[in-house]
Formats: C-alpha cells, sequence, structure tokens
C-alpha cells in the first residue's frame, strides 16, 4: 500500500505509542496469570510474609504435589474432562442434525423450524421452569443433567448453517446426481469440508462445559459428580472465609494459600493448552452472522 | 356451479396430492430422521418448560399438578405484587440494572478502542501476540477469575494492596466494600471480554474497502483523521447490532459472574435478579414468586430488544432484523 510505503516519522511515533499500549494491555492480562503462578511455586513463609510478586519465592512444587496426590481434585478433574468430552461430542452430533437440514431450501416446513428455532432464542421460561422440568424428568442429581440439557446451543447451530451455507450447491448437487443419499452427503460432503467450524465449536462447547457450575449448582446435590469449577468455588468460598478470619488475627494458613493457587491453575491449565492452536478457527466462527456488509 | 366444479376437481386431485407427497417424503424422508432429536430437544428443554410458567399466576403445590394448582390472589397476579413489595427484589432489579448500565457506558466502548488500536498496529507478528494474549480471559471460568482477584484484591495478601502498601498508600478494600465492589466487578467483566468482543469489529474493519484510505492518504488525511472518517464509520452497522442487543440485555442478568463474584458483605449492590432467583426459588422454594420475577424478566428484556432495535431503524440503521 502506498501509505505504508512513504512512511513519514510521525507515523513511526505512532506506531510505536500504539506498539506500547498493546504491551500494556497485554500485561494487564498476563500479571494476574503470573501471580497466580508464582504462588503456586513460594514457600509458606514468603507468602506469609507478602513479598510474593511475579517471581516465585522459596521455590518448591508442595502445593502441587499435594493437589495431585488428592483423591478429591483428580477424580473431579478426571471427571471433568469425560464430562467435558462427552458433552461436546454429543452437542456437536446435535448440531449438525440441527443445521444441515435446514440448508435445503425445498424441505417443507422448513420455515417452521425456522421460527421454532428463532423463539427460544427471544424467550426463555427462565430458571425455575427449567429447575422443575428437570425435577419431573427425573434428572435432579442423575449425571446426565450436566450433559442433556446444554447438548445443542442456537447460537452455535447458526454459526454451523451459516458455514454450510458458505459450501458450493454445485458439490452437493454432483453428489445428489450420483445417487448419494442425504445422509451420505452429509457424511461425505459437508463433514469434511467442515472442520473449520467443527473445531470453532468444539472449543465454544467444551470450554463451555469445562467453565461452567451453575447447572451443577442447582441440579446436583452428589458432591461426588461435582465439575472442578463447583469444586474450586466451593473451596475458595472455604478458604476465603480463612482469609478474613486471618484479618481478625487468627493464624494464617499458609499452605492453603499456595494451595489455592495450584487448584486454580489445576482447573485453568487444559483450555489455555488448547485455545491458541484453535485461533484461526475461531475467529471465523465469532465473526459468522454478526458482520453485516 | 363453479363451486361443483372446484368441489369436483379438489377430489379428483386429493389422490395426485398424495402421491405427491409421498414421492417427496421418498426423497427427503432422511432429512426429517436427522432434524428429530434436535426439534425434540428443543421442544422438551425450551417449550415445555414454558407450560412451568403458569406457575407465576398459581399458588404452588407440591403435591398438585399444574392444572390443578389454585389460582393465586388478585386475578393471579399475587406474586407479582409481591415480588415488588419484596425489598430485597426490588434491591436485586435496581443492581440488575445499574451493574448492566455500567457496564455498557464503560464497558462497550473499550473493545472497540481496542480494536482500532490493533488494527493501526504496523507489525503482523507482535499483533497476533497481543490478540492470544487479549482472547485468553475469556477462557477463563469466572470461579477462576474470582480465584485471581482474590489474589489480586484482598486487602492484606493481594497483589495490588501489597503494592500500594509498599508506596505507603492505605489497603484498599476492592472486594468487600460495597461501593468498591460494583468497580471490581465492572473492571473484572471488562478484563475478561474486551479482547473477545474486539474480534467481531476487527473482522468489521477488514472489510473495509483499501481504496478508501489510500484515496485519503492522497487528500493528505493522518492517522487519526483516517480512524475518525474511514475506520469509525466503517464498523457503525456493527457497532449499532452489537449495541442493540446489548440494550436488550439490560435487565438479563447471567448467572455465573455474579454469583461467582458475591460475598455477603457487599449483598447490597451484589445482589441481581437470577441470584435472587437461584436463592429464593431453588433454595427458599419459592417457586410462584421467583417464577413470577424470571417471567418479568423476559417479558421487559423482550421488550427491550424490541425497543432498542425499532429505534436504530429510526434512526437509519439496520438493527438486527
Amino acid at each position: 500500500m502506498i501509505a505504508r510505503m512513504v512512511k513519514s516519522k510521525s507515523t513511526f511515533v505512532g506506531d510505536m505509542v500504539f506498539a506500547v499500549v498493546c504491551v500494556i494491555i497485554s500485561l494487564m492480562c498476563l500479571i494476574p496469570m503470573i501471580n497466580l503462578l508464582a504462588r503456586s511455586l513460594s514457600g509458606t513463609d514468603f507468602l506469609v510474609k507478602h513479598q510474593v510478586y511475579l517471581l516465585p519465592k522459596g521455590l518448591n512444587f508442595d502445593a502441587y504435589t499435594t493437589v495431585l496426590g488428592d483423591p478429591k481434585y483428580l477424580k473431579a478433574f478426571v471427571w471433568t474432562l469425560f464430562l467435558t468430552l462427552v458433552s461436546t461430542l454429543i452437542s456437536l452430533t446435535m448440531t449438525t442434525l440441527c443445521a444441515y437440514p435446514l440448508i435445503f431450501t425445498k424441505l417443507k416446513g422448513r420455515s417452521v423450524f425456522n421460527i421454532i428455532i428463532t423463539i427460544t432464542m427471544f424467550f426463555s421460561a427462565g430458571t425455575i421452569p427449567n429447575y422443575l422440568l428437570m425435577k419431573d424428568l427425573n434428572l435432579l442429581d442423575n449425571p446426565l443433567v450436566l450433559i442433556i440439557p446444554s447438548c445443542l446451543s442456537v447460537y452455535n447451530m447458526i454459526i454451523m448453517r451459516s458455514f454450510f451455507y458458505g459450501i458450493p450447491d454445485s458439490l452437493r448437487e454432483a453428489a445428489e446426481i450420483d445417487g448419494a443419499s442425504y445422509f451420505r452427503i452429509l457424511w461425505s460432503v459437508y463433514i469434511p469440508l467442515s472442520k473449520p467450524v467443527i473445531a470453532t465449536l468444539a472449543l465454544f462447547y467444551a470450554v463451555g462445559r469445562w467453565n461452567g457450575y451453575s447447572d451443577a449448582l442447582m441440579y446436583m446435590k452428589n458432591k461426588d459428580f461435582y465439575p472442578l469449577q463447583l469444586l474450586l468455588y466451593n473451596i475458595l468460598n472455604n478458604i476465603n472465609s480463612v482469609e478474613v478470619a486471618t484479618q481478625e488475627g487468627f493464624s494464617t494458613p499458609g499452605l492453603s494459600e499456595s494451595l489455592k493457587a495450584a487448584i486454580v491453575m489445576f482447573s485453568t491449565i487444559p483450555i489455555l493448552c488448547v485455545y491458541p492452536f484453535l485461533q484461526k478457527y475461531f475467529i471465523h466462527g465469532v465473526t459468522v452472522g454478526a458482520v453485516k456488509e | 356451479m363453479s363451486a361443483i366444479a372446484k368441489e369436483q376437481e379438489l377430489v379428483s386431485s386429493a389422490p395426485k396430492e398424495r402421491v405427491k407427497w409421498v414421492a417427496y417424503l421418498k426423497r427427503y424422508w432422511q432429512l426429517y430422521v436427522l432434524l428429530f432429536l434436535p426439534m425434540l430437544y428443543l421442544l422438551v428443554f425450551k417449550y415445555v418448560p414454558m407450560k412451568y410458567v403458569l406457575i407465576a399466576f398459581k399458588k404452588y403445590s407440591i403435591v398438585q399438578s399444574i392444572g390443578e394448582m389454585p389460582w393465586a390472589d388478585n386475578h393471579g397476579m399475587q406474586y407479582f405484587i409481591q415480588a415488588f413489595q419484596n425489598k430485597d427484589f426490588v434491591n436485586a432489579l435496581r443492581n440488575t440494572i445499574v451493574l448492566n448500565l455500567l457496564d455498557l457506558v464503560i464497558g462497550f466502548p473499550i473493545p472497540i478502542i481496542f480494536a482500532l488500536i490493533l488494527n493501526e498496529l504496523a507489525f503482523k507478528r507482535f499483533k497476533k501476540v497481543v490478540q492470544t494474549i487479549a482472547y485468553m480471559p475469556h477462557f477463563l471460568s469466572w470461579v477462576i477469575i474470582y480465584g485471581l482477584a482474590i489474589q489480586l484484591f484482598t486487602p492484606t495478601s493481594g497483589l495490588v494492596n501489597m503494592f500500594i502498601t509498599k508506596l505507603g498508600g492505605q489497603a484498599i478494600p476492592f472486594l468487600n466494600d460495597p461501593g468498591k465492589w460494583v468497580g471490581t466487578y465492572i473492571f473484572l467483566g471488562i478484563w475478561q471480554s474486551f479482547g473477545w468482543n474486539s474480534i467481531i469489529y476487527l473482522a468489521a474493519m477488514a472489510g473495509i474497502s483499501p481504496e478508501l484510505y489510500e484515496a485519503a492518504s492522497v487528500d493528505g488525511a493522518g492517522r487519526f483523521s483516517k480512524m475518525w472518517h474511514i475506520t469509525l464509520p466503517g464498523i457503525r452497522g456493527t457497532i449499532v447490532v452489537l449495541l442493540v442487543m446489548a440494550l436488550g440485555n439490560i435487565i438479563g442478568s447471567g448467572f455465573d459472574r455474579p454469583f461467582a463474584l458475591q460475598n455477603n458483605l457487599v449483598m447490597q449492590n451484589a445482589e441481581v435478579i437470577s441470584t435472587f432467583v437461584y436463592k429464593n426459588g431453588i433454595k427458599g422454594l419459592q417457586f410462584s414468586l421467583t417464577t413470577a420475577v424470571g417471567l418479568f424478566q423476559s417479558i421487559v428484556g423482550v421488550v427491550f430488544l424490541l425497543f432498542a432495535n425499532w429505534l436504530a431503524r429510526k434512526l437509519g440503521e439496520r438493527g438486527i432484523w
């Protein structure tokens, strides 16, 4: 571009100012995580004396050993991982089943289906009606309640449908002429071509399930089926009350401070490991349907 | 006579219609099979609950079916009246609106500004790294963010307060003082979402024709006048769509964020409708009252959305439909 080629001194200064602003913004995002990591790796004495900033002092892995040695955390971790995998698979299947038939303009009743879907985006019955439904379906305290009620997001379905619309009709028509069934066309034409959107929605569903805790809070009493985030919520609140107690002069719970940090770290890591690799896909997913030309 | 003719025509065409249908279904039945489970899901989990909304107008009883429950007093409106006489609900309603308005006024422009800055970054690699970092908070759960907030903001051992006291200041109770809590809540909301929300604006900016910028450069426009006169107008449609949706959500309240961040010391400012419903409904078993509250919230939400969209169209924008 011409503008980039004739670069004056003032645009260089401008570039630097914007770059510095971006560095500051990035630091604001990173510092809480760095601080967390430092605390989880620090020695009790340094934490009690409030000497830990961004680098661990008295480096040790005791907190992580405790977390990994305690079957309570490990079990919740494995259970949440399992839950996330299963519900992501089911959700992706349901989303595909819903999105694919709706791209056929010849489908009779298509507008009725679309209306059924659209209404749910604008009006929801609310927390208590949903709760009473779970109760009547005998889903309360049933681990399935963490999978089935959230197995289809209409927003995600719309993202997938928009992606399907973008696949040329000619591919489908060629398959139809070859006598392929609609199951077959979905399986052999649409799904192989839709890897970017499937990756995006898998990320959205998996993150939603991994991070979600309100359904377990409302529908689950059995602690064995608590997802990690709900367990973490309970732990943080107990430990937080200890922290209030400390201010009033009780003994300081040193290990619990680094332990707390280690548990938070432990429940964050899976997502932080995954999302950067899917970035180029989800950016497309977010913008589908939201940007009007 | 024409009526008879028509009738005859109908009679004779009926089998033909049926043949057409059979042929149609023979061809397309698979699509209906595929749609069966999603539609069943929507009917059971999105439409059946609407039946339970009737509880808002009835005296809830655990042993009776909805049909059998007696209507509430005051022509069924008893629980709506009761809600507005309930000090806690009125407070939760006020908090919901105040927190959402603050989110809107402070939080809405920030992703736009961030996207403008990113769009101006000359170093592509660096831009990518900044984006990856800025998207990160969106992937953290509110429980984890609460955990981070404790580490940053508690008066004695929080990182921020450690700095403040080291510099000779007084520790600030960011999480335990009702007024300061509101600031923390808004800040954490922005922190979590500004990067993610900037994606849409960046995509809209990528759609602006480069020729416009080139023409402006030829006319001697500087960087800021290009941002002001080309980039911002270029994403105006996107801004309006998102603004309409935000306005439609002004009385809505997610559950995860307020519930994770609130604590007993700040409840006067932190209780919102969703947490009120959870505590008084699922915990407190006042099903009729909380269903009424939920219904009120849903209806006001739809009205706000329609109004915002109407306003956008009135102002010459396209709105969301």
